[in-house]
């Protein structure tokens, strides 16, 4: 790559770097997998420290052989499944319709 | 174990037959796809990304069967059918790790590095500390990982196949070491991502039809599969409750919590996990394929508990049964031979082979990944921008690779024939440890902090690496208890075998230390570039077209 073509690339990389849909893009982006992530590792550490130490709790019987343990063990299952079709939901939504029009406007730059 | 194999030996020999002549159809199938992924490997794009043109399913189904080793598939439900809800925990961590890599690393990966784990720091750093470091934290997470799958497929083809003795054990090592040379060399990304899916279906498939045929014998009644496992086990409803296998004591309990860290944390620093994302044109299809390998891991998983509880249902697993000698890793193909009819029946017969065979898939199809991502990062790292400080061609980059990996699996031949007699499943957890404590921390620290430099990445993914390994060295795993790999001997100042909970934070650490302590401003002045490349994939590498 020649030197005038790096320039140009960092050039437009910094266009788009203050555009207000960047801004945006990163907002949303952020809102999103922050409290998220805090969330799944805090349920998923709870199910870790429960198998510890409230194993009374785990150990109730819920229906026939089925105890909390079990349940819970379940339930992360359920969670990571609905996590990741929410996340796949927002992210078509909400954060590919602005990184497309960036990723456009890259390209322009780059051109200029 | 010497009565089992004498049992799967002597009593089935037209078994044998049969198991051997579908070893041979898997050989010969996964043979045919990566020559004719060999034709179209051109360019370095090809051959380290498979020409970027998977789908989400395909890419899903590939990074499925790079995830489900033959440790997951017999050795969690082996674990269950042993030691009942205990045993069901390792799978939890590894789900739950996908959101890891899902919300945090997979697609601003994909949009913003090309071949490695190293490229994208290499983005914004200094080429050649951080390539060194991470080629060096991307060769010995993968050399562990593919340690302990080759003394796993010795031993377990070894009991697939009723043959006893070192020397066929050490065979057996080398026939898959070979395998996975042709494999990695041959056919590059393409080829091995191909055995990858062909390997996954297999997988799934057989899994399907074991969990069918075992509720199907309970009525699809799942507190009845579980009572009819807890009594069988011996143990009663302590089978079903937490506390069989982990934190007997207050040490234990932190243990665990360590192990659940790691995996947790180590998913998304896998090295071998994360070359799959540059496979596909886009972070949009990256997101895809994570969205399709969590659907199919997840679905493998709770059939896995099926799998294992039928096993405590169905078989003999008490003290002295073979299943309990294997610990616990025969459980799903005796089980297998049980649900299709029992011992002597055609039905049984067909199954337990089918069974072996999917699982001697399962190894060849995850330790070609683990050679391909070492190689990899040995041409493209090392060898490109450290060794050979001059301008490399595609042709040579490529004839590196496919030197490295013929390398790193006589090596890997090597260390594992010597290694048969050891306790290797503290391996695999090693090799999430190190992936969570020195890869994650870079990986994240470069993608989601501005001021990171050059210097934090050396001192986390180093910092995180050894310790890791220095407190697993010091550790009981490997010194000081009666099940050590050195029971004779104690050095042993570390009480716990899972170093996560230390070295996790501590690679954490090292990285804000490293950063304050480094004067590269320049790697902050590229931040802005990499977020914008790494969010909105402007620049990002597209696929080639033949």
């Amino acid at each position: 790559m020649s030197e005038e073509t790096v320039q140009r690339e960092a050039r437009a990389y910094e266009a788009v770097s203050e555009a207000r849909d960047f801004h945006e893009l990163k907002r949303r982006y952020r809102n999103f997998v922050v409290p998220w992530t805090i969330a799944f590792m805090t349920w998923y550490l709870a199910y870790v420290a429960c198998n510890n130490w409230a194993r009374d709790f785990m150990s109730h019987k819920v229906v026939g052989h089925i105890n909390v343990a079990l349940i819970f063990g379940l339930l992360q299952f359920v969670s990571t499944f609905v996590i990741a079709a929410v996340y796949g939901r927002f992210a078509n939504r909400r954060l590919d319709p602005l990184a497309g029009g960036l990723n456009a406007k890259y390209k322009r730059e780059r051109r200029r | 174990m010497t009565s089992l194999l004498v049992a799967l030996a002597d009593t089935e020999p037209g078994n044998q037959a049969l198991t051997i002549s579908l070893f041979t159809a898997v050989v010969a199938i996964t043979l045919y796809i990566t020559w004719l992924a060999s034709r179209q490997n051109k360019t370095t794009a090809d051959y380290y990304a498979g020409g970027r043109n998977f789908s989400g399913s395909q890419n899903g189904l590939a990074v499925a069967g790079d995830y489900m080793s033959a440790a997951s598939f017999l050795g969690i439900s082996g674990q269950i059918a042993l030691f009942g809800y205990d045993g069901f925990l390792y799978s939890i961590g590894f789900l739950v790790a996908w959101l890891v890599a899902l919300l945090l690393v997979a697609e601003l990966l994909r949009n913003s590095g090309r071949f490695t784990m190293a490229d994208q720091l290499a983005f914004r750093m200094r080429q050649r500390p951080v390539r060194t470091a991470a080629a060096t934290s991307t060769i010995v997470v993968s050399i562990f990982y593919l340690l302990a799958q080759m003394v796993g497929a010795g031993t377990l083809v070894g009991l697939l196949l009723g043959v006893t003795g070192d020397t066929l054990k050490a065979g057996v090592i080398v026939l898959v070491g070979a395998l996975m040379i042709i494999y990695v060399t041959i056919g590059g990304m393409r080829g091995t991502t191909w055995v990858q899916i062909v390997k996954a279906v297999l997988l799934m498939s057989g899994t399907l039809v074991i969990t069918f045929l075992v509720l199907l014998k309970f009525d699809f009644n799942l507190s009845e599969l579980l009572g009819a496992a807890a009594e069988n086990s011996g143990k009663g409803e302590a089978f079903l409750q937490p506390g069989l296998l982990y934190g007997k004591d207050l040490v234990g309990q932190i243990d665990f919590l360590s192990l659940g860290l790691a995996l947790v944390l180590g998913t998304a620093g896998l090295p071998h996990i994360l070359i799959r994302f540059y496979t596909v044109p886009d972070s949009r299809t990256a997101r895809r394929s994570v969205q399709w390998a969590i659907g199919l891991i997840g679905a493998f998983y709770l059939m896995t508990l099926a799998l294992g509880f039928g096993a405590a249902a169905l078989l003999e697993t008490g003290k002295d049964s073979g299943v309990a000698a294997s610990k616990g890793n025969t459980a799903s193909v005796l089980l297998a031979e049980v649900v299709g009819g029992g011992s002597g029946s055609i039905g049984g017969a067909i199954l337990l082979a089918l069974i072996a065979a999917v699982a001697f898939a399962t190894i060849l199809a995850v330790v070609a990944g683990l050679t391909l991502t070492s190689a990899s990062s040995f041409a493209h790292d090392l060898y490109v921008n450290v060794i050979a400080k001059r301008k490399v061609s595609e042709q040579e980059e490529i004839r590196v690779a496919r030197y490295a990996a013929i390398g790193i699996g006589a090596i890997s031949i090597g260390l594992a024939i010597p290694a048969q007699k050891l306790n290797i499943a503290f391996l695999v957890a090693l090799a999430f440890a190190v992936a969570a404590s020195a890869n994650l921390p870079a990986l994240l620290y470069n993608l989601f902090w501005k001021r990171f430099n050059t210097s934090g990445a050396v001192w986390s993914i180093y910092g995180g690496l050894i310790s890791a390994v220095v407190l697993v060295i010091f550790s009981p795993v490997v010194s000081g208890s009666p099940t050590s790999m050195i029971p004779d001997a104690d050095f042993s100042w570390f009480p716990l075998s899972n170093p996560g909970i230390v070295s996790i934070p501590l690679g954490f650490l090292l990285g804000v230390v490293g950063t304050n302590l480094g004067r590269d401003k320049s790697s902050a002045n590229r931040y802005n570039q990499l977020s914008v490349r790494a969010l909105t994939g402007a620049g990002a590498e597209v696929a080639t077209k033949h």
